[in-house]
């Protein structure tokens, strides 16, 4: 029963990292946690390994029993199949390299065992969502991520941005999850359990049906899967829900990588796939998924070519790439969407924690206007980020059969909308490509503003901190950039960045080899092995031979537009740098549009925020107070004491008077029953 | 006849009530420790030995006193339940008083022992007029406490409470009296199988809801908790939290629902209105609050409001989730009183903003409240979430509405909490005073530690209370059957499409599939 111990481990990590905290050395949580976590990926493994040689068998292990009120039964169990083999990979072996850089990146923070113990708890929650085998389970798993992600955007909770953010993340996934609970609700009443395997199998007879909602009669699956998805897009921050993930870019990066890239929020995809059976007899809610997900997917792309945080623009990607899975799943490409989820989650993961080592080497620095010529200080941190740069962007050549991770998965996921052959998926289709021109465009813009042109780093804050920081304390600069020549004139005060250390350096080693290899070798079972996903997922023969029937166009066009975007952003960030600020001066309101996000978060605080605290003092000075307690209690106070001079013995504000009265009262009742 | 051990479980608090009267202040206190925890011990003792499954009602007592008015106890698993809530938080309550009352402590201790015999009285009461004695008296020693022992203002919060309980038990004693002539019997198990007629029903219903309302408390007849919240001291707070609120609950149970179900029916509409506008209105009045016990208040109306709703789903789900938000509100609104005492004791103020950075002197303290803040939001895996899940579930079973305004409290109470955890235990450390408080004494973390097991065994494991009531909930659900509203969410079984939604004609046959990929 591997499976109980890859769950488990880190938990009871996460408890003993937690509980001892600061009362053993650093170094104790530190090795228990990681240690816990390469544990589990090497489980993790061969399940998955097993699954795409076609050896194993889906199992389900029984753990405890949960609830059982009336029909209304669940148990604490843990389900392997191929979707959550795929979701153990994930899931470990990103955790698991994301506690091994945090070594290096956290060494400084006095609070390391609470952050390591964190990110274990967060681990083990995610395993129980992705290994739930009825919609409760998941929905623990679902919490629980939250939970988990709450406290590490909060981590600093010093700072008032960061608990805001945490605050944030947490209020706007619950209202994805008011959904997701009224979806568990309506499928319970629908098919009388909550046991995934029940639902799916019960699921295609239910297609015609009707049934009641707020008064209206609507098809039931379609209502089913709606609520559903707002679950999921609370948690994979679509359009709409998506405020929450770019301001959680407040927690430490290895977070944002772990959580905010990898893998919480990809949970959303997870749960389409999950129940994709049911999606699957629901038109309208698959309409939904796609649509909403194109729209995310350009949405995202346009804010990300405008911010100058280097984490924003990944978490935009991030947002923008999740889009890209939606409508994967939207179309009926399930093992499409899980493809992107797994490449994702190595290119992902990688360009965050290459983000962190710049931002390491740049003493906090975030912002991109303060970096460049960083290639030539900090180059493995460099290479990295190319190799993660070229999967995001898609590169690679249909006819040779080769390419990086995300040629793999998101050409194919361009392929299929169009191969679909639908309105929908023609809009899909070319949202995706539209966005895929822009996620070349930003991506490539932070590779040149970061490691190309000059040094412009003397602006900065946190440089100029750090350099007077420096004359103070010489030791920590180490000779990496010994041999660099002192540019006086050249914007870099002095400063000198010092490539990361090797606890940070592997993990970004091992996730380059993810970028760069992990499409080529499991696209053809990802995309094309029906037989690998058995009965996991939804599997679309017909759509997939559709997917790779589409012209050579439409193959060749994820590629073209990633060149013109690449081509692009050479011009205005390497050849002249003016370009841009002259862009953004032409087109104004649009440049104010996008950088401001679309101004969601300034609606939001008009539309709910402020009116919800405006409200709430209403109702307490005008309701409870002005109206509920002065005609209430205080007015029927005023008139006994007004209308009745006599009964003012009474009112004498004694206890005994009035449990005086009480008892003559009560002895008076019982007598007159009695008698 | 077996061994009384619900008397004898009245006997040792009374008993030492009496005692704390003449003894000076620090043997007050272990007599009243040692009272509730011998209460406690009885209390699992009756808990090993109720036989789940067996007779509806166990450990019954009766001895005739006069003219059919019997002292006559008994319990099923709602009440046992109820009582272990009760006997549970005792013990706690006392050690919370501990240092935090130094005068007149006699008296306190004695109060809160009779307290103990009157909340174990109310639960166990098998005649009509027992429970109501047990019931109203309820409020004298809980009234003692808020004006002897509580804040600046205590009179004005003691007198609301008193006249807002009040007048609805006036009512519901009227009713009783009805109740009792025309049935000719005070027997409670022998009322919860009498039909009333329709008409007198509706009549009744309302007299007992006027009493019940109060005590719940439902919108508008609340104003009186934040008072008596803010005012009572901590321990007094944890009870009526704990357990008090619960009385209206277990009296909708006991008394509305079986007694009158046709009745309960036709107002089911009522009591979904009152509780709708509940959730809405006091979680965005918690989220104005400046004062910790005010907002902790404001959020029981909410939480109590999804309570009232389960019942009136009549069906098992909303039933038995109503009961597990009131076991797993006594415990988690009680734990959260407790935290702010903690503070309190201190501080000695109220105000939020007063504090702030509690994370960085008192990280256990931080950790236990964050944990009661969670079990509050109803995160799953604590008490809350299943008592809240499987109410709201039982609700959707008849109207997708209600259900949905009742769900958004999940969304404005984390909201609400979660900004007064960030007010409290995060950001920087602004007052000095704040910053120098000392983290959890060991009398404190005997105090929240138990809870915190309780909170998290109910989440993971809720089967150990659930079972207890099952039988019980069943038979009342059988009784209300009848009566059940109609659903809204009726599901219509079509006919099924041929086609899943994304068909794609299979034109192009097999040969594609073995190029590999793209």
């Amino acid at each position: 029963m591997e499976i109980l111990v890859i769950v488990f481990l880190p938990l009871v990590a996460a408890i003993v990292a937690g509980l001892t905290n600061k009362a053993a050395p650093p170094v104790f949580a530190k090795a228990i946690t990681t240690g816990a976590l390469f544990v589990s990926a090497a489980l993790s493994w061969p399940i998955f390994l097993s699954f795409v040689n076609g050896t194993a068998e889906p199992s389900v292990v029984p753990v405890l029993t949960w609830v059982q009120s009336g029909t209304l039964a669940f148990d604490w169990a843990l389900r392997v199949d191929t979707l959550t083999a795929v979701m153990l990979v994930v899931i470990n072996t990103v955790s698991a390299l994301v506690h091994l850089y945090s070594w290096g990146y956290m060494e400084e923070d006095p609070d390391q065992p609470r952050f390591f113990a964190y990110l274990s708890l967060f681990t083990f929650a995610m395993l129980m969502l992705v290994t739930a085998d009825n919609l409760v389970q998941m929905f623990f798993g679902w919490e629980g991520v939250g939970l988990a992600s709450y406290l590490l955007i909060g981590f600093w909770f010093k700072k008032p941005s960061a608990n805001a953010a945490a605050i944030k993340a947490f209020v706007v996934n619950r209202v994805g999850d008011l959904g997701f609970m009224l979806g568990i609700f309506g499928t319970y009443l629908v098919f009388d359990t909550v046991s995934i395997s029940e639902i799916l199998a019960a699921a295609p007879g239910m297609s015609g049906a009707t049934i009641g909602f707020l008064g209206y009669t609507v098809y039931t699956m379609d209502v089913l899967c709606i609520l559903l998805f707002i679950g999921a897009m609370g948690k994979s921050a679509q359009l709409g829900l998506h405020t929450w993930l770019p301001d959680a870019m407040e927690g430490p990066t290895p977070v944002s990588a772990l959580i905010h890239a990898a893998t919480m929020v990809t949970a959303g995809v997870f749960m389409v796939c999950r129940l994709s059976p049911m999606f699957e007899t629901a038109p309208v809610a698959l309409a939904m998924v796609t649509f909403i997900g194109a729209a995310t997917c350009i949405f995202a792309a346009t804010v990300g070519t405008t911010q100058w945080d280097i984490k924003r623009v990944i978490a935009y990607s991030t947002c923008s790439q999740l889009g890209y899975m939606f409508f994967a799943a939207g179309v009926g490409a399930y093992g499409a969407a899980m493809f992107h989820l797994f490449t994702h989650a190595f290119f992902k993961a990688l360009l965050f924690l290459g983000a962190g080592s710049v931002i390491h080497a740049m003493h906090h620095e975030q912002d991109m206007r303060y970096y460049g010529n960083l290639r030539k200080h900090i180059p493995l941190t460099f290479w990295a980020m190319m190799a993660g740069t070229l999967a995001i962007t898609g590169v690679g050549i249909y006819h040779l059969g080769a390419g990086f991770a995300g040629f793999w998965s998101k050409d194919a996921i361009i392929e299929v909308a169009y191969g679909r052959g639908t309105e929908l998926g023609q809009f899909a289709f070319w949202m995706g490509v539209f966005a895929a021109l822009l996620t070349s465009f930003y991506s490539w813009r932070l590779m040149f503003l970061t490691f190309w042109g000059k040094p412009r780093w003397a602006d900065s804050e946190h440089i100029q901190h750090a350099v007077h920081g420096q004359h103070e304390t010489p030791d920590e600069e180490h000779g990496d950039a010994a041999h660099e020549d002192v540019h006086p004139h050249e914007g870099t005060a002095g400063y000198h960045p010092h490539e990361s250390p090797l606890t940070m350096l592997i993990p970004l080693g091992l996730l380059s080899i993810g970028a760069v290899f992990a499409g080529q070798l499991f696209a053809p079972t990802f995309l094309d092995d029906a037989a690998f996903w058995g009965s996991s997922i939804f599997y679309n023969a017909p759509l997939i031979d559709a997917m790779h029937a589409v012209p050579y166009w439409v193959k060749y066009s994820a590629l073209i537009v990633m060149l013109i975007g690449l081509f692009v952003a050479w011009l205005a960030y390497v050849k002249d740098t003016s370009i841009p600020g002259k862009t953004a001066e032409q087109l104004g309101p649009i440049y104010r549009f996008l950088y401001n996000k679309w101004y969601f978060d300034e609606l939001y605080h008009y539309l709910f925020v402020v009116p919800a605290f405006w409200l709430g003092r209403q109702f307490w000075k005008l309701g409870d107070i002005g109206m509920i307690d002065r005609f209430g209690p205080n007015g029927i106070a005023w008139v006994v004491e007004k209308g009745s001079v006599g009964a003012r013995k009474f009112q004498t504000g004694y206890l005994y008077s009035y449990a005086l009265v009480m008892l003559l009262g009560l002895v008076a009742a019982i007598t007159w029953v009695l008698f | 006849m077996e061994f009384p051990i619900l008397s004898l479980m009245l006997a040792v608090p009374l008993a030492g009530a009496i005692a704390c009267l003449f003894l000076g202040a620090q043997s007050a206190r272990m007599v009243a420790l040692v009272a509730t925890l011998i209460d406690l011990a009885l209390g699992v003792v009756l808990w090993m030995n109720y036989d789940i499954g067996g007779a509806q009602w166990q450990f019954t007592e009766r001895a005739e006193i006069f003219a059919g008015f019997s002292y006559a106890l008994g319990i099923d698993g709602i009440a046992l339940m109820l009582i272990m809530l009760s006997v549970f938080l005792m013990p706690i309550c006392i050690l919370a008083s501990w240092e935090a009352i130094d005068k007149r402590v006699g008296e306190y201790m004695s109060a809160f022992l009779l307290m103990e015999v009157l909340m174990i009285g109310v639960f166990a009461a098998q005649d009509l007029f027992l429970f109501y004695i047990f019931f109203e008296a309820g409020l004298i020693p809980m009234y003692l406490i808020i004006g002897v022992w509580g804040g600046d203002n205590r009179i004005y919060a003691s007198y609301k409470f008193f006249l807002y309980t009040l007048l609805g038990s006036v009512l519901m004693l009227i009713a009783m009296m009805w109740m009792v002539n025309e049935s000719g019997t005070t027997d409670i198990p022998t009322l919860l199988n009498y039909d009333f007629s329709p008409a007198a029903q509706t009549w009744l219903w309302l007299a007992f809801f006027a009493s019940f309302a109060v005590k719940m408390p439902m919108w508008p007849v609340h104003t009186w908790l934040p008072d008596a919240h803010v005012q009572a001291p901590t321990a007094g707070s944890v009870i009526l939290a704990g357990v008090l609120l619960k009385l209206g609950g277990y009296g909708f149970i006991r008394f509305s629902l079986p007694m009158f179900p046709e009745a309960s029916e036709q107002f089911a509409w009522l009591v979904y209105i009152l509780s709708m506008v509940a959730v809405i209105y006091t979680s965005l009045v918690a989220l104005v609050q400046n004062d910790m016990k005010k907002l902790i208040a404001y959020s029981s109306v909410a939480h109590m409001a999804i309570v009232t709703v389960g019942l009136f789903a009549f069906n098992v789900q909303g039933i038995e989730g109503a009961m597990m938000v009131m076991l797993g509100h006594g415990l988690v609104s009680g734990a959260l009183f407790l935290c702010v005492g903690v503070i309190y004791d201190r501080l000695h103020t109220r105000e939020i903003a007063r504090y702030g950075g509690l994370s960085i002197n008192m990280p256990k303290y931080a950790l236990f409240f964050l944990l009661f803040t969670m079990a509050s939001i109803g995160l799953p895996g604590t008490s809350n979430f299943i008592g809240e899940f499987l109410a709201l579930a039982g609700i959707y079973k008849v109207s997708t509405l209600v259900t949905l305004v009742c769900t958004t409290g999940i969304i404005l109470g984390a909201a609400y909490m979660l900004y007064l955890y960030r007010r409290v235990a995060f950001g920087e450390q602004k007052n000095a005073d704040a910053a120098a408080m000392l983290d959890l004494n060991a009398r404190e973390w005997a105090m929240l530690a138990p809870i915190a097991a309780a909170v998290l065994w109910m989440g993971v494991y809720p089967e150990s209370f659930l079972a207890p009531m099952r039988q019980d909930i069943a038979a009342l659900e059988a009784r209300i059957a009848r009566a059940a509203p109609d659903f809204d969410a009726d599901n219509v079984i079509g006919t099924p499409r041929e086609r899943h939604a994304n068909f794609v004609e299979a034109t192009h046959g097999s040969a594609h599939g073995e190029e590999g990929a793209h």
